[in-house]
């Protein structure tokens, strides 16, 4: 069995925090510190005149998978409550094949 | 997709999770939002709250959560609490307490009142609650019900700009009330098979961000799951949200034209007849008069009013009247004009012709879930009418006379505390409300109109800048997890249960029967919060059928049945017959109740009443156009500021957005203090570059206080250094009293320095009774204090 991964379809990430949050309080980090870190790029007038705004929850070197969630039967607390549902996990594999369907993604297979 | 451990417990409210209690249930503000999103809150062998998390079978929110449900436990066991009753022992302002009981508490309350019934009348108190908490039918029930008062209204909130002009507006036309369709009023979410719901083909986000704002009952997150199921955007908005960065057309905007850009798009509409002819002529009145009225709002001319290319109003206009179904989902900003009932006329114009009223994926009628009707007027009729008639604000016919407001107007009420006309106020209870930090524009002229007052009440879950400054006394309030309650705001029925307890605060609606019981105990014949729920289920929701019990422990969550096009089955009127509950029995295009109380029956838009082409001589001297209150993830308005939060952790200071150009122009560097001023006072925020603003627009916060820092005055907890109500005047509203210029102003910019923050707005306002100033229009003197004519 392949490791387990994240799938970021950030074409639709609000860039609202929530799975920043839900991670904080799942690892029970403090002020600064992050499991999943929510990224910006923008807004940003591209030479064509379109517009470039885009957010990235970047999981961290924190970030345990949700190994004991997982465990407990129980979804990952940032894929639980992502209010966009635009994070997914699953099998490396199935989140690739997944992520390729996508116009904006990020598969993420972080070490914990 | 649910996982095995939800699945297992999906028939619980309540169950084991180690050393956890899960409790399923709902949870409505504060702290939060205008939503009622499904939760499961965990807490541990003491009681304590200790997690939250989304409750992925409520239909609401589907699992998901917003960051300030996740981080409630912060808020609830916060060491700022305050968990007893407390007395003021020093002067208003000091912030000085003792903490005494309940019982000696409301014993100085039914003293105080009763003087003002022997001393007054009971009309002369008032009661104010802000927005969006779970308090807005109890405290319209202990002022007309306890204190025997017409006089509930919003916190000072100008011209009822919140909600109020738009349900005004669609009272009027419609006989009902119109939302965008999401799906959201069946059980069975974003299912087109055994719904009849269908995915709008576009979606017109109209001055917000719902993702960020979740107003009135409006998840943000069903937009974003309608665009992965395809829906096209068209966003209005004077700055690039993340919404209109995903959309086909960004309407870049000048604040406070909404009204004339929906005149200009109801042109183009009508002019290349692409409005639905079958629709119009079937179920509308007025149709005539309104293509006349759009006659001259041509794309050229809008394009000029609204900073806005008149090829994208066109092209916007025709991909919206072309898209079946299309909807529109509005905000704040319509409302915060004082032109805020015509423009919302406009655009509720806008989703008639089209043919999208009350169809799958178009603008649905809805009303509250099994016809609960509790909210602004509840307890109304406990008033004798000759008492009902003296509520303020009588002069403006449509609000007071057609019932189209249960509420007193605010301005109005501000202007009886400053002059004594029609009647003084001397009193004022404030349940969950924070005027001076958030709600009431010219926030200066509260500050020095409340402190005159006789006898101040502050009901909240924490100290606030309102409560230090005029409070005599102030009661904790339960947080929404520390309560057992129930609330509907369209669909579905929630109940809240009760899971934790903080010291001895105690709920609105346990504060509000105590005393009650004390003043008029034929109006409170239940005991606590739980008898008052079951009465309310019992005699004003008939058609739930069920009581508390049956709501918090069993269902949770109850939604009513929905039918489309009740216009054409007989549900649309009162009377059973086909229609709308209008006059004309159609949507009236040409409101004819508007004509019957003097106004103009047709939408409409003139120039804010500060604007670069209404007052050229002020746009000289405060060159930007300033709007207020864009919403912040982390903040609902001016909760959640308590310091060490991840809330102040991830937004600790207030930040003002102006674009590079315009910054460059005045020097001005990113991450700077910098001063915001008009002709009515200043405030300082921190300097943001927004690249994607019009080089004459400044967008500022609201909201803003420091609870980490001093409470007692002059600092007041910093509020007024940062509160960009100082530039906003109140009392000047619309013709019928609904609307105000809350996102519309001037200003300048410039940066702090040492040698200009001297003296700071705290100061200024408490100790040198500043601000609060407005110009002579007669003679351009600048007029300061309490009391001024317009």
């Amino acid at each position: 069995m392949s490791a387990n991964a994240l799938m970021i379809d950030y074409e639709f990430c609000t860039g609202c925090h929530a799975c920043e949050v839900a991670c904080k309080k799942h690892l029970e980090v403090g002020e600064g510190q992050y499991g999943i870190h929510v990224l910006q790029d923008g807004p940003r007038e591209l030479p064509d005149g379109r517009w470039e705004y885009n957010f990235l929850p970047m999981p961290t070197s924190l970030c345990d998978m949700c190994a004991g969630r997982i465990a407990e039967g129980k979804d990952a607390a940032c894929v639980h409550h992502c209010p966009a549902h635009c994070m997914h996990y699953g099998p490396a594999e199935e989140m690739a094949a997944l992520a390729a369907e996508k116009t904006k993604s990020a598969v993420f297979v972080p070490v914990a | 997709m649910t996982s095995k451990y939800y699945e297992e417990h999906k028939d619980d409210v309540t169950w084991q999770d180690g050393d956890y209690t899960v409790t399923r249930t709902t949870t409505w503000s504060g702290p939060g939002c205008h939503d009622g999103c499904g939760v499961l809150y965990y807490t541990d062998k003491d009681g304590k709250l200790a997690k939250v998390e989304g409750d992925p079978y409520n239909p609401f929110n589907g699992g998901t959560l917003c960051m300030r449900c996740l981080e409630m436990p912060e808020f609830v066991n916060h060491p700022q609490r305050v968990t007893s009753p407390l007395k003021r022992v020093g002067e208003r302002g000091e912030n000085k307490w003792e903490e005494i009981s309940y019982d000696e508490a409301y014993d100085i309350v039914e003293e105080k009142v009763r003087e003002i019934w022997r001393d007054y009348a009971p009309e002369s108190i008032s009661c104010m609650m802000g927005t969006g908490r779970n308090a807005c039918w109890q405290v319209p029930y202990l002022c007309y019900s306890a204190f025997g008062s017409p006089n509930f209204c919003l916190g000072f909130l100008s011209g009822e700009s919140c909600f109020q002009p738009r349900s005004a507006a669609m009272a009027s036309m419609n006989g009902d009330f119109l939302i965008a369709d999401m799906s959201q009023q069946f059980e069975q979410r974003y299912d087109e098979e055994n719904t009849e719901w269908r995915t709008p083909e576009v979606i017109v986000i109209w001055g917000n961000n719902p993702v960020r704002s979740n107003s009135d009952n409006f998840y943000g997150g069903w937009v974003v799951d309608c665009m992965q199921r395809g829906s096209k955007l068209i966003t209005i908005d004077p700055s690039l949200t993340w919404l209109a960065s995903r959309s086909e057309y960004w309407l870049r905007l000048r604040p406070g034209t909404d009204g004339a850009l929906a005149l200009g798009m109801l042109h183009v509409i009508i002019e290349e007849d692409l409005y639905d002819h079958e629709f119009v002529e079937k179920w509308t009145y007025g149709f005539d008069e309104l293509r006349e009225r759009c006659k001259d709002w041509t794309p050229e001319k809008v394009s000029e009013i609204c900073w806005i290319p008149a090829e994208d109003i066109v092209a916007a206009a025709r991909m919206y009247a072309q898209a079946k179904p299309a909807t529109i989902q509005w905000g704040l900003p319509i409302d915060q004009a004082v032109w805020g009932i015509p423009s919302a006329m406009a655009i509720n114009a806008l989703w008639t012709i089209t043919g999208n009223v009350d169809i799958p994926g178009g603008n649905i009628i809805i009303r509250n879930a099994f016809d609960q009707n509790v909210s602004y007027n509840y307890g109304f009729n406990n008033l004798a009418p000759e008492v009902q008639a003296k509520r303020i604000g009588a002069e403006y016919p449509l609000m007071a006379k057609a019932g189209f407001s249960s509420t007193a107007h605010s301005d109005s009420i501000l202007k009886a505390i400053e002059t004594g006309d029609p009647y003084p106020i001397r009193m004022l209870w404030l349940q969950s409300t924070n005027p001076i930090a958030n709600m009431g524009s010219d926030a200066p002229r509260i500050y020095r109109a409340v402190k005159s007052l006789d006898f101040v009440v502050v009901v909240d879950m924490y100290m606030t800048p309102t409560a230090v400054a005029f409070a005599d006394l102030f009661l904790p309030c339960a947080m929404s997890c520390e309560r057992d309650s129930q609330r509907v705001w369209w669909v579905p029925l929630r109940g809240m249960k009760k899971v934790t307890q903080c010291g001895n605060v105690k709920s609105d609606e346990d504060i509000i029967i105590d005393l009650g019981k004390r003043l008029h105990p034929e109006n409170f014949p239940f005991d606590n919060e739980i008898e008052w729920a079951d009465n309310i289920l019992k005699n004003e929701t008939p058609a739930y059928g069920g009581d508390f019990d049956q709501l918090v422990n069993k269902d949770v969550w109850k939604y009513p049945e929905f039918h489309y096009r009740k216009y054409e089955i007989g549900e649309g009127r009162y009377d059973g017959q086909v229609g709308f509950n209008t006059p004309t029995g159609r949507v009236e295009l040409y409101n004819t109740t508007m004509m019957l109380w003097g106004y103009d029956p047709l939408p409409d838009w003139e120039e804010p009443t500060s604007s670069p082409y209404r007052t050229p001589e002020l746009f000289e001297k405060y060159p930007f156009v300033l709007t207020t209150g864009a919403r912040s993830f982390e903040f609902f308005h001016s909760e959640n500021r308590q310091p060490n939060t991840t809330s102040r952790e991830l937004h600790p200071m207030p930040k003002f957005e102006m674009s590079k150009n315009a910054a460059e122009k005045l020097g001005l560097e990113d991450g700077e203090w910098c001063w915001l001023e008009n002709q009515h006072g200043r405030c300082r925020q921190i300097l943001r570059i927004n690249p994607s603003l019009d080089d004459r627009v400044v967008r500022a916060e609201h909201g803003w206080w420091f609870p980490e820092t001093e409470g007692a005055e002059p600092n007041l907890f910093g509020t007024f250094d940062s509160n960009i109500n100082n530039l906003i005047p109140q009392c000047d509203n619309g013709v019928t009293g609904y609307g105000a210029p809350y996102k519309n102003q001037l200003c300048k910019v410039y940066k702090c320095t040492e040698e200009n923050s001297k003296v700071m707005p705290g100061y200024h306002v408490t100790r040198e009774d500043g601000y609060s100033k407005d110009i002579d229009e007669s003679n351009g003197d600048v007029k300061v204090g309490m009391s001024y004519e317009r």
